[in-house]
């Protein structure tokens, strides 16, 4: 009876393994169904991000605008002074990051860019993550790409992670045991808690979320479906949290940005 | 100072309604809300907002806490005479924030 009931058992481990294997082979999106989450709003959020005197995200741009110009302290150098006018120096910027660093050796995202900048050649105190300072600036150097496609730069040195970003989009964590890809990839266009599931692109950040009540980056929304599938959130700046960022966006390519976009 | 997007048209028609846009900056805290020491956090919201044309008020609101961050308000007005549209909004501290827009009326 013992053997019996262990032999059900393990037939049943082995049925469920295997079904979730099959449910973990996520499907990537071909590009022609590739589509940006700005589809699956409501038409009210739609028209709040095309209207820029309606968009809270342009507050932030405007704010930008004001750091790029000025002087982070009484010695030191403007953003504007080394780069000049960001409207042209800074089109196509955020449409490539993340980009290998060769300074550091390693892939650096947008933020992390702006950060080095600011302590090794303004010599200026370094930025919160998430602080309103660095989200305006990078508002400010993403809305520079406006419209134009996200393309991931044909660099050998970026494979690494974004082979690694892939494994822990595609991997299942935390409690609920879910993978980005169990929804992004497998049930995109389905409805969870009354929400359409989009396919999770990161061609509108840093946005405006209008649950946050605030500009908000790619990682804050990275982590915070970390926590929703209650899994222990990777920290700012980590290099798994760049990795992701890195195959998202080569994921995404061809999607237009719309920094800064508003989502629900 | 906090930042304002206004839109207002340009250019209009004697007698035309158009349509005006403010939003501005401002976390609008509830003073419902705790820290994670468990102290109260203060409320500070935008209390009231007016838009008046060449000195004479045409809209005008009350706030609440209820309001979410970065309000935006969208009214019509009619375009009368040439002039400047003023937007003034007040918060819990009385400070004020003011804003103008011109209007050519044809």
């Amino acid at each position: 009876m013992n053997l019996l009931r262990h032999r059900i058992g393990l037939a049943v481990a082995c049925a469920i393994s295997a079904f979730g294997m099959l449910a973990a082979r996520s499907a990537e999106i071909s590009a022609s169904e590739r589509r940006s989450g700005f589809e699956d709003m409501s038409r009210e959020t739609q028209a709040m991000q095309s209207d820029d005197s309606a968009n809270p995200g342009m507050l932030w741009v405007l704010e930008g605008e004001a750091l790029w110009n000025a002087k982070p302290g009484a010695d030191s150098h403007a953003c504007a002074d080394c780069h000049g006018d960001a409207r042209v120096r800074m089109k196509g910027v955020a449409a490539r990051y993340p980009v290998f660093d060769e300074a550091n050796a390693r892939p650096i995202d947008l933020e992390q860019r702006i950060q080095q900048c600011r302590r090794d050649r303004q010599q200026a105190r370094p930025l919160a993550w998430e602080s309103a300072e660095l989200l305006a600036l990078t508002a400010y150097v993403a809305h520079q790409s406006r419209g134009m496609p996200v393309e991931a730069p044909p660099d050998r040195r970026m494979q690494p992670a974004r082979e690694r970003g892939r494994e822990l989009f595609t991997r299942r964590e935390g409690q609920l045991n879910l993978s980005c890809g169990a929804c992004h990839d497998d049930n995109w266009g389905k409805r969870l808690a009354g929400n359409v599931v989009p396919q999770g692109h990161p061609n509108g950040y840093p946005l405006y979320r209008l649950e946050w009540q605030s500009l908000g980056s790619l990682q804050r929304r990275l982590r915070n479906c970390m926590v929703g599938v209650r899994a222990e959130p990777y920290a700012y700046g980590s290099p798994e949290l760049v990795a992701l960022e890195a195959y998202l966006m080569l994921r995404a390519g061809g999607l237009k940005l719309e920094s800064p976009a508003v989502r629900p | 100072m906090a930042r304002a997007l206004i839109n207002v048209p340009a250019k209009a028609k004697r007698g035309d309604i158009v349509e005006v846009k403010a939003l501005i900056a401002h976390p609008m805290e509830t003073g419902y809300r705790h820290d994670i020491k468990g102290e109260s956090i203060p409320r500070d919201i935008i209390k009231s907002f007016v838009c008046s044309y060449n000195g004479e008020d045409v809209f005008r609101a009350e706030l609440f806490p209820a309001v979410a961050a970065n309000p935006f308000i969208a009214f019509n007005v009619i375009a009368s005479e040439n002039g400047v549209l003023t937007f003034s909004w007040t918060d819990d501290h009385d400070q004020i924030e003011v804003r103008t827009a011109p209007i050519t009326v044809e």
